[in-house]
Order: C-alpha cells, then structure tokens, then sequence
C-alpha cells in the first residue's frame, strides 16, 4: 500500500508539472481533445488554402469586373431608362460631374443623423491621424504622421467632391480608405468634416443671445 | 486444517477499494481540469510573423478596432487586415525599420502575411461577428482585454458552455453600443444603470437562440 501511494503522488507530481496549470501563457497549439468534425475541408473567409499558388483562400477580382455592392442597383442597370454613367452616380461613387470636375454637390440628404453618423466614421477612420478637432494634431503625429488640418482657406473652399475623393483615394502621403468605406460611409465623412470647419471657424456674431449669455460674453 | 490465506489477505479488498478510488478521483479530476478548453485554448499565445503589440495601437494610442478590423460591424467574419492598412501610417511611421520588413514586403508583393489564427469555433459553428457588436456585445467579451496584450493570446474558453452562458443571461454581458468597442468599460453598479442596461434586452429585441440550429448548420 505504501508503495502504492508513493507511485500514485509521484504519477500525479509529473503529470501536474509536465502539463502545467489552466490559463499559462504557451505557443503550443490547442489539443483539440475531441475534433470530431471540428475542422472541415471548406472555404473559410481569410483562410488557407494549398489549391492556390499562394495559398490564399480568397480570390482578387478578376481584372474588368465590379464587385457587388457597388450602388447600382440590378433592376436599374436593366431598366430601359438606364445610361450607363448617370451625372448621379459619378457624383456617388467619385465625387464628380460629368466633366471630371469635382462637384459641388451633396449626394445624401443632410441631417443631423447624417452627421452623427459621419462622427463615427470619422472618429474610427480619420481621427488617429488628423485630430478629433480635424486639426491635425492625431494622437500618431509624435511618431511621425504628417496629416494636414481642414482648418484653413483652401480646404474650407475646395467643393465636397474634392473631399471626397481624398477620402476614396488619398492624396500625397495620405492611403485611400475607398477598400474599408462605402460611399455612404465616405459621404457622411465629408459632411461632419464641414461641420468641424464651421465649428473651428466661428466667432462671437455666429452665437445667437442667448448662447452668448450662457458663455457669460 | 490450516489456513489457506495468511491473515494479511483479509486488508486485500479494502485496499483494493481505496486505491481504485484513488485512481478514479485522480482520473476524473484530470480529465475535467485538463480537457477542458480553459486548458486546452486558454493562454494559447503563438508567435506572429510581424511582432504587432495590440497593447500599443489599440491600449496606448486608442486606434478604434474597426481601424483595422473594419467589417466586424458589416460582416459575419471579422477581417484582419490586408498590409495596405498598416502601410497606412508605416509608409511614414518606422517607415526602414527590420521588424516591418515583412509587412513591405507583403504590400508591395500583394502576397498576404501567414498571421496564425488565435480564436477558432469548430466549423460546425456559425459565429457571426456583426449581430454580436451591433447589438451590445462588446469584443472583450470573447477576446478578454487585447488592448492589453503585447503579444494577443487566447483569454475566453469559447467552448459552447461559454457560449449558452450568455445566450441564457444576456442582461448580464449586453451593453450600451457606444461602449462595444471600448474594452476598458466596466458595467455600472448603481441600480438604475443596471436596469437601463438591462432594458436594452427588451428594447433592442435581443433573443438569443438556444437552438441547436441557432448557431450549427
């Protein structure tokens, strides 16, 4: 019996030290105890794949196609009515008119939902590099991000279009983001940054009485 | 007549007896403490082919998740990132640095970077990640604190007991959508928080399924 308890400890030490305990750090991969059907031969977003030359599971678009999403509508396109490059859409999707020059339009009904929903995108997107107050004053730039403020005369007077088509494409140093954001997305965008421009380009005057009152000017 | 069996072979059966208990108390205890998934995934920390420090971009510089992993709210999967988004600021920040070979390498060659995924369900599992944040439940829930982790590893067990704790209770995990993101927030403890954040349930007609068909196909 003695024996048995020494050998019965000793099992039980060396199992507890090779395994080690819940919760420790390890580049081990999981032992997956049970992999029933855990891991399945199909396409997973992102994944890899070894049919594929670089083993990457999701394909680029072959050249000349258009992806879905890409706001026109099927049962437009096949509409009688339908011209291939309306003065809309090119406003929608590239911020200009038919011409090539940018617009001055909005193609979105501005509200103050449309805004809200601008601040967003622009807290998430835009905002580690050119400042919450649009400023360019980023929580990147000590690390060396050079991002221009919207708050001077050109950018103030540069029509939407133009500000759009930075957002899409870049400008400069500036990476297009048109990969991450939808049209909607983009346009919200250029709304609330007119709305940060109006905000850091007041004075007194633009205050009615009762909000200077309230400021005690 | 002599006796058969010396008088030692009478503690022969209540030995036996202890040490089969014995034996099954340490097997039983093993197995529940080491082949479950608090064992088996939590702490699985393996090495990244880029040193990224998500304690860095997104704990001290605050850089929203969606920066990066930007369709989480819009898509079942929940992207990482192609090296163009990192490229982003590195085109400028660390811009000849060793330790971002790969990641130029990766965006000039378009040729993906071997990240070695961390959080996987079994394939019978259809998580979707855009129902989850766009109705209150924050990322920390599943992937613990990642703005704290230098180097991410595996915090939530994810097992399917996981899962049904909060699809049973989710009053108890929901909340505000302003702070699904914010993996810093801690739940109120003043009573009329509580039940604000409780309503949310109710109000956003959250129902989790506890269907088998809910989450396996």
């Amino acid at each position: 019996m003695r024996i048995f308890l020494i050998v019965y400890v000793l099992v039980i030490v060396s199992a507890v030290s090779i395994l080690g305990f819940r919760g420790s750090l390890t580049e081990k991969e999981p032992v997956e105890v049970f992999n029933d059907m855990d891991r399945q031969a199909k396409y997973k977003p992102q994944a890899e794949n070894s049919f594929f030359n670089n083993r990457q599971n999701d394909r680029l678009p072959p050249a000349l196609t258009v992806s879905r999403g890409s706001a026109l509508d099927t049962s437009d396109v096949f509409d009688d009515d339908f011209i291939a490059l309306s003065s809309d859409q090119v406003l929608l999707l590239e911020g200009k008119n038919l011409d090539g020059s940018f617009s001055e339009q909005f193609p979105y009904e501005v509200n103050y939902e449309f805004m809200q929903y601008g601040q967003k995108n622009y807290n998430i997107f835009c905002a580690s590099c050119h400042g919450v107050a649009g400023d360019g004053n980023g929580v990147t730039k000590p690390y060396g991000i050079l991002a221009a403020s919207y708050h001077d005369d050109r950018l103030r007077n540069e029509p939407d279009g133009y500000i759009y088509d930075v957002i899409a494409n870049g400008k400069g140093l500036m990476y297009g983001l048109k990969d991450r954001l939808t049209n909607e997305q983009s346009w919200s965008i250029v709304l609330y940054l007119r709305a940060l421009q109006r905000a850091q380009n007041a004075d007194q005057s633009d205050l009615s009485l009762k909000e200077k009152s309230k400021l005690g000017l | 007549m002599a006796n058969i069996f010396p008088k030692w072979v009478n503690s022969i059966p209540v030995k036996v007896i202890i040490a089969l208990v014995l034996i099954k108390t340490a097997v039983v205890v093993g197995v529940t403490y080491y082949f479950s998934p608090e064992y088996t995934r939590v702490g699985y920390a393996p090495t990244q082919p880029v040193a990224f420090s998500h304690e860095f971009h997104s704990g001290t510089l605050e850089i929203d998740c969606r920066y990066c992993h930007t369709f989480v709210d819009r898509s079942g999967h929940s992207n990482v990132p192609g090296t163009n988004v990192c490229m982003s600021c590195h085109s400028m920040v660390l811009k000849d640095d060793d330790r971002l070979a790969a990641v130029r390498q990766s965006y000039e060659s378009g040729e993906p970077i071997p990240w070695v995924r961390i959080h996987k369900v079994p394939d019978y599992v259809y998580f979707n990640h855009a129902v989850h944040v766009n109705r209150g439940i924050g990322c920390v829930e599943c992937h613990g604190q990642v703005n704290e982790m230098e180097v991410v590893h595996h915090a939530k067990q994810l097992s399917m007991g996981f899962c049904l704790e909060c699809h049973r209770n989710p009053e108890d995990y929901i909340r505000p959508i302003d702070e699904v993101y914010n993996l810093d927030w801690e739940r109120p403890s003043d009573s009329q928080s509580i039940e604000e954040i409780e309503g949310f349930v109710h109000d956003w007609g959250v129902n989790p399924p506890q269907s088998c068909s809910g989450c396996h196909r």
